[in-house]
């Protein structure tokens, strides 16, 4: 795995060196500055898994709520096994891009893969009748639920999502 | 298989298997392709036919793991049994709303819900 980066993990390991020693009182701490950064990894899912930790990780230390990352966590495990499994078909030669770009207000993460491409309108709806049953194809529909914005360029090979802090999830019925 | 290799554990309770899920994120390739053997057994290597699945300890699920689940019922289906899953998460639970599969899946809230199915 490549790694380039100016985030600020001395920062962050210090913010949170500050709220272990004040359990009594709460300070106000400022947020980490945004960070942005690149990695590049093979067509695995181990390697997806350790990139999806980070991203976790990062949205953790600016303080996220566990509803937002429940929101990105599904998607990156969507968008980067989508770039893996289907876009490099795990093939070992081919790399995924992710870059990364996180604030206080929203999270962005690109994610390119060096496949085929496809055509994102033809993926059947899997809530139509006819497609209900089958074991497969719901991981772009609950990116579009969760994010704020999904949107595939580059003939399918290359997903941007954003999602915002705080943003509402989809309303639905009991 | 070792317990500590397990990714569920399993109970009788007046007939029906009740299989908790020990894993908390059920996320990674491996991990459902595993969990997914072991559901499959209970079915199919066991003969058991009403099953319960508890996802108390569910935190995180993706869309491979929801393909597991939905054949796992079409297996349960096949030998004319039944599947039930419950105690799902609220974040998880949406996650069944959101792609409908609560119309083709038995959630039920609590297990004692869920055996009252059987």
């Amino acid at each position: 795995m490549t790694l380039s980066a100016n985030s600020k993990s001395e920062s962050t390991a210090f913010l949170f060196s500050l709220r272990s020693l004040a359990p009594c009182r709460i300070v106000r701490v400022a947020m980490p500055e945004p960070v942005h950064f690149e990695v590049r990894f093979p067509s695995n899912t181990t390697e997806g898994l350790a990139v999806q930790e980070k991203l976790v990780s990062l949205m953790e230390s600016f303080e996220y709520s566990m509803r937002d990352i429940f929101a990105m966590r599904l998607s990156l495990e969507e968008g980067i096994t989508n770039a893996i499994r289907h876009g490099n078909k795990l093939d070992p030669n081919k790399l995924v891009t992710v870059i990364c770009a996180i604030s206080d207000q929203k999270m962005r993460v690109v994610i390119q893969d060096q496949g085929e491409g496809f055509v994102p309108e033809e993926v059947p709806d899997p809530t139509l009748e006819e497609f209900i049953e089958r074991p497969c194809g719901r991981g772009l529909m609950l990116m579009r639920a969760y994010l704020n914005v999904c949107e595939y360029s580059d003939n399918g090979r290359c997903l941007t999502m954003e999602r915002e802090r705080n943003s509402p999830l989809p309303i639905l019925e009991d | 298989m070792s317990k500590s290799d397990r990714r569920i554990d399993i109970e009788e309770i007046n007939g029906v298997t009740v299989a908790r899920l020990l894993e908390k994120k059920i996320l990674d390739e491996a991990n459902i392709e595993a969990l997914g053997q072991e559901m499959f057994a209970l079915v199919e290597k066991d003969g058991r036919k009403k099953v319960i699945l508890d996802f108390t300890h569910v935190e995180y699920l993706s869309s491979a793991a929801l393909g597991k689940l939905i054949t796992m019922h079409k297996k349960t289906a096949t030998v004319k049994g039944k599947l039930v899953l419950c105690s799902i998460q609220k974040d998880i639970l949406d996650v069944f709303k959101i792609t409908q599969l609560n119309k083709v899946l038995t959630l039920c809230t609590d297990l004692d819900d869920a055996l009252s199915k059987f």
